[in-house]
C-alpha cells in the first residue's frame, strides 16, 4: 500500500494506465444511473468500487464491458477506445464475472472454462468437421489450460461435474476460472463474495491476491467492507451515480460523506419538530 | 404402490403372494398353448390348440420371466450368492407381470375389435388375462428389492462386445419382425411386448451395463450399428412395403438431425424448418432430368446435392440474418411465418404470378431415378440371392447421407463451435460476455442445419418422384420438432429413435390415421410429464439425472438454503 497517497490515491507500485474511464454518463430515459464518473485502473492494481444499493456500480460495470454504450463520456482500454461489443471487449483483454452467477449450468465445469477460451482459439467449422490438425491441437491445448485454471482456482477434480451441481462457493470460483480463461489483462468482479460465509470470503480474498500476482489488474464491486479494505489498493465510493470519494481504503473509510451515504447523517433534530412546521399544526393555528 | 400396501403386510404375505404369483405365471404359460381368438383373421392366427403363434410365443417369454423371477429366489439366498443382490428380483417380477398383463390386454382388445366383439375371445386369452391379473396383484404384495447393480459386475471385454452384438442383433430382429407385421393389432401387440421387454431389461440393469460396455467399446458400437442398419434390407427379401417406410424414416431422421443442431444445441425454436427440406427438394427437382424441370441445366447428382444444400443454406442465411436478433417466442413466430411464405411462394411460381419455376401447385412430377456411377437406383438388383428393390437402394443412399450428417453433427458438437452453441443455449448474454461470437454462431447453426436439410431434400425429390408445395406444410415442421423433443434434444441416438417412432406409427397404424394428431399430442404431454429430457438424455443433461449427481444436487440445495438462512442475520454487511 502506498505510504504517500496522492489525492487520487494511486499507489507508488502502480504501473501504466490500463483502463481510463472519462466522465462516463449513462442515462436511461429520465434516470441518470451513472453521472460523470471517471476512474483509472493501472496494471497490477486492485481497485474497489463500493456504494449503497442502486448507486450505479453494476451499470458502470456494464458500461466498461461493452454491455451498455455510455450516453456520454469515453472509456479507453490500453489507450484505445473501448470496442462497442462485449465479445470485442473480451478480445481486447477485459473479462468479468456476474453479480448473480451466470454459469452455463448444463455444461461441465471444464466445458465452462473452455467456452471462456473461445475468443483465443481459431478452430472453424471445417476444422472441426474434418478433425483437421488445428482442431486437435487447439482442443488438446484448451483442455490442458482449462485443467490448469481449475487447479488454480482450487477446483481440482471437479472438471467433469455439471456446473449446476457444484457447491455455491465453487460456482463463484468456476466463474472466475472462466473469466481467466479469456486471458484478460483486467478482471472485473461483480460482488465475488455475495452469499459467502466468512471462511469462503477469506478464500476468495486469497484467490484474488493470487490473480493479482499473475500480473492482472482487478476491479471489484463489493458490499463487504472488511473484505474490500483488506484487498484493495484504492477504493472509489459511488453514490447516486457519482463518485463521492476516491482514495486508499483508509481515506474512504473515514470520510464522513461515505458514512453518511451508508448509514445516514447523525441524528439532528428534524426541522418539523420546530413549532409551526409540523404537518397539520399550522392549520390548527389558523 | 408402496404407499398403498404397508411394508409390514408385505412382509407377512410374502410367501402366499409368491405362491399366487407363480400360479398366475403358470396360467399365463399354459395360455400360450391355447387358442386366443375365434377366427384366424385377428393378429397372427391364434386359433389353434398346442400350436402357438409367434406372438403367443413372445407372450410365453414374458410369462417364463415372471415364473423364473418368482421361483428362483425360492432356492434361498446362500445358493444365489451375490446374485441375490445384483438383480432386483421382486421389482423385476412386478415389472414383468405388468408387462405380460399389458401385452395380453392389448392382444385381447385387438382381437375383440378386429373380430367384432369380446365374444370372439377364446379361453386362452381369458386364461392369460386372469393369470396376468393374479401375477400383478401378487407381485404388488412382494417387498421391494434394492436397485440392481449389474453395471458394477466386472465383465471381460469379449463379454461386453458380445453384449453389444447381441443387443444389435435383437434390434435388427425386432425391426425386421415388427415391420413385417401388416396387421395393426399384431403390430401393437408386438410393440407392447417390446416396450415391456425394454422395461424389464432396464429393471435388470441391463441398459446401465450396456451403456458402460458401449462407452468402453465406442468403435465396436458404431460399427455394429451401421452393420445392422446396412444388413436390414437383406431381412426383407425384396419387400418394397417395409423398405419404402424405412427409407422415409431415414429421410425424416436426417432432416430432424439438422433441426437438432438448431433446436437441441443452440436452443433456437425453428417452426419453419421443413422449408429448407423443400428448398433442397425443389432445387434438385428443377435441376433433374424430369420433362417438367424448368431449368435447362442438369448436372450430375453429386453436384445437384451440393447446389441443393447451398440453396437451402443461403435461404437459411437470408432468413437468419435479420431474424436471429430476436429470440424465443419471436423467433418461433418469424420462422413459422417463413415456412408458410416458402410454401405459398412455391405455389405461386407458376408463370401466372411470377416466373414459372415450380409449375405452381402441380409441382414437378416425373423426376427420374438416380443413377450414380452406372448404378441405376430404379432397377432391382440381386445380391447374395436376395432381391434388393428400388426402395432398398434409396435406403442405402440415405444411410450414407445419414452417416455423413452424424459425423458432421458429432464433430461439431465436440468442438469449440459446439461448446459455443450450448453456451448460447444456456445463457446467451453470459456467452457474449465471455467472448463468444453469438450472432455468427447462431447464423452458422441456422445455415448449417439448413444445408443438411437441403441435402436430405435432394434425395427426397428423387425418392418421391414428384415434388409439390403441399408436401412442405407446417405440420411437417411440427413433426420434425416433435421427433427432436421426443427423442432427446441434442442427441443423435434419441433423435433417430424419435424420428423412427413418429414416422413408423402412422405407417403401421393406418386405421388410426384420423386420430394421429391426437395420439401424438397425448404422447408429447405424457413425455413432458414423465421424461422431459426425451427418450435418450443428452450426456450433458444425463449427468443431472444420474443418482450420484442427484444426491449431490440435493446436498448443494440444502447447503444453499442453510447458507442463506444463517448468512443474512449474522453476516457483517457493513462495518466502518
Amino acid at each position: 500500500m502506498s505510504s504517500n497517497p496522492d489525492e487520487s490515491g494511486v499507489g507508488v507500485n502502480a504501473g501504466e494506465v490500463l483502463l481510463d474511464a472519462h466522465n462516463v454518463t449513462m442515462q436511461f430515459g429520465g434516470l441518470r444511473a451513472v453521472n460523470d464518473v471517471s476512474l483509472r485502473v493501472h496494471t497490477g492494481e486492485i481497485v474497489g468500487l463500493i456504494g449503497p444499493n442502486g448507486a450505479g456500480k453494476t451499470t458502470f460495470f456494464n458500461c466498461l464491458t461493452g454491455l451498455y454504450k455510455p450516453t456520454a463520456g469515453s472509456v479507453e482500454f490500453l489507450g484505445e477506445p473501448l470496442p462497442p461489443k462485449p465479445r470485442l471487449v473480451v478480445r481486447a483483454g477485459m473479462a468479468r464475472t456476474f453479480q448473480n452467477i451466470r454459469l452455463f449450468h448444463n455444461m461441465t465445469a471444464i466445458e465452462n472454462v473452455m467456452v471462456g477460451m473461445y475468443s483465443r482459439t481459431q478452430t472453424n467449422a471445417i476444422d472441426a468437421i474434418f478433425r483437421l490438425p488445428r482442431h486437435r491441437r487447439e482442443e488438446l491445448a484448451s483442455t490442458k489450460r482449462a485443467k490448469e485454471l481449475l487447479d488454480f482456482v482450487g477446483l481440482t477434480g471437479s472438471g467433469d461435474s455439471l456446473s449446476r451441481n457444484l457447491p455455491y462457493g465453487d460456482q463463484r470460483r468456476l466463474e472466475i476460472a472462466r473469466a481467466l480463461a479469456t486471458d484478460p489483462k483486467l478482471l472485473l468482479l461483480d460482488e465475488p463474495t455475495a452469499g459467502m460465509n466468512p471462511q469462503e470470503t477469506r478464500q476468495a480474498e486469497e484467490l484474488i491476491f493470487k490473480i493479482r500476482d499473475l500480473g492482472l489488474a482487478i476491479l471489484v464491486i463489493e458490499h463487504d467492507m472488511r473484505f474490500i479494505f483488506n484487498l484493495c489498493d484504492r477504493v472509489a465510493c459511488l453514490v447516486r451515480g457519482e463518485v463521492l470519494v476516491e482514495g486508499t481504503g483508509k481515506v474512504v473509510q473515514n470520510d464522513p460523506r461515505v458514512i453518511e451515504a451508508y448509514i445516514g447523517a447523525p441524528a439532528t433534530e428534524p426541522d418539523w419538530q420546530q413549532p409551526g412546521d409540523r404537518p397539520g399544526e399550522g392549520v390548527a393555528d389558523a | 404402490m408402496r404407499a398403498i400396501i404397508p411394508d409390514a403386510l408385505k412382509l407377512q404375505l410374502r410367501y402366499p403372494a409368491r405362491a399366487v404369483g407363480i400360479l398366475g405365471a403358470l396360467a399365463m404359460a399354459a395360455a400360450v398353448f391355447m387358442p386366443w381368438a375365434y377366427g384366424p383373421g385377428a393378429l397372427d392366427n391364434m386359433t389353434l390348440w398346442a400350436s402357438p403363434s409367434p406372438l403367443q410365443l413372445f407372450f410365453g417369454v414374458l410369462a417364463l420371466l415372471v415364473l423364473a423371477l418368482l421361483a428362483i429366489p425360492l432356492v434361498g439366498k446362500p445358493k444365489l450368492g451375490r446374485w441375490a443382490h445384483i438383480l432386483a428380483w421382486n421389482t423385476s417380477a412386478k415389472t414383468s407381470a405388468i408387462s405380460a398383463l399389458a401385452m395380453a390386454g392389448v392382444a385381447a382388445i385387438a382381437i375383440a375389435i378386429e373380430l367384432g366383439g369380446v365374444v370372439n375371445l377364446d379361453p386362452g386369452a381369458w386364461v392369460a388375462l386372469v393369470g396376468g391379473v393374479l401375477a400383478v396383484t401378487a407381485t404388488l404384495f412382494l417387498p421391494d428389492s434394492p436397485p440392481p447393480s449389474l453395471e458394477r459386475v466386472k465383465s471381460a471385454k469379449w463379454l461386453q462386445i458380445t453384449g453389444i452384438a447381441l443387443g444389435m442383433a435383437a434390434v435388427l430382429f425386432g425391426a425386421a419382425y415388427g415391420l413385417g407385421l401388416s396387421d395393426a393389432g399384431a403390430f401393437l401387440t408386438f410393440a407392447a411386448f417390446l416396450v415391456g421387454l425394454v422395461l424389464i431389461l432396464r429393471q435388470f440393469g441391463v441398459f446401465d451395463w450396456l451403456s458402460i460396455a458401449a462407452a468402453n467399446n465406442r468403435q465396436v458400437l458404431v460399427l455394429s450399428a451401421f452393420t445392422v442398419a446396412f444388413a436390414f434390407p437383406f431381412t426383407q427379401d425384396g419387400s418394397d412395403a417395409t423398405m419404402s417406410v424405412a427409407a422415409q424414416v431415414l429421410i425424416f431422421a436426417a432432416t430432424a438431425l439438422g433441426l437438432n443442431i438448431v433446436v437441441g444445441l443452440v436452443g433456437l425454436l425453428d417452426l419453419g424448418y421443413i422449408a429448407f427440406l423443400g428448398a433442397g427438394a425443389f432445387t434438385a427437382a428443377v435441376l433433374s432430368e424430369s420433362a417438367f424441370a424448368t431449368i435447362d441445366f442438369h448436372p450430375p447428382f453429386v453436384i445437384t446435392v451440393l447446389i441443393s444444400g447451398a440453396v437451402a443454406s443461403l435461404l437459411g442465411l437470408v432468413i437468419g440474418a435479420p431474424t436471429l436478433r430476436v429470440s424465443g417466442d419471436y423467433l418461433a413466430i418469424v420462422t413459422l411465418a417463413f415456412g408458410e411464405i416458402f410454401r405459398i411462394t412455391m405455389n405461386n411460381l407458376d408463370g401466372n404470378d411470377g416466373p414459372n419455376l415450380t409449375h405452381g401447385s402441380n409441382g414437378i412430377p416425373g423426376i427420374p431415378d438416380l443413377s450414380l456411377l452406372g448404378f441405376d437406383f430404379g432397377q432391382p438388383h440381386v445380391i447374395l440371392g436376395i432381391d434388393i428393390g428400388r426402395f432398398a437402394n434409396y435406403y442405402w443412399l440415405m444411410l450414407l447421407v445419414m452417416g455423413l450428417i452424424i459425423v458432421v453433427f458429432t464433430n461439431l458438437n465436440h468442438s469449440r463451435i459446439g461448446r459455443g452453441w450450448v453456451a448460447i443455449r444456456e445463457d446467451e448474454l453470459a456467452a457474449e460476455a465471455m467472448g463468444v461470437n453469438t450472432f455468427a454462431l447462431k447464423l452458422l447453426a441456422f445455415s448449417g442445419g439448413a444445408f443438411l436439410a437441403g441435402v436430405a431434400g435432394a434425395v427426397k425429390a428423387h425418392y418421391d418422384v414428384s415434388v409439390t408445395p403441399d408436401q412442405y406444410v407446417f405440420l411437417e415442421s411440427a413433426f420434425l420438432l416433435a421427433a427432436v423433443v421426443l427423442g432427446g434434444m441434442g442427441t443423435v441416438a434419441g433423435v433417430l429413435i424419435g424420428a423412427t417412432i413418429l414416422k413408423l406409427l402412422p405407417e403401421k397404424l393406418r386405421f388410426f390415421s384420423d386420430y394421429r394428431l391426437l395420439l401424438f399430442g397425448l404422447l408429447m404431454v405424457v413425455m413432458m410429464r414423465f421424461r422431459p429430457e426425451g427418450i435418450v438424455a443428452d450426456e450433458r443433461r444425463q449427468l443431472e439425472f444420474h443418482d450420484d449427481s442427484e444426491e449431490l444436487a440435493d446436498e448443494v440445495e440444502e447447503e444453499l438454503i442453510a447458507h442463506h438462512a444463517h448468512l443474512n442475520p449474522d453476516r457483517e454487511v457493513f462495518e466502518l
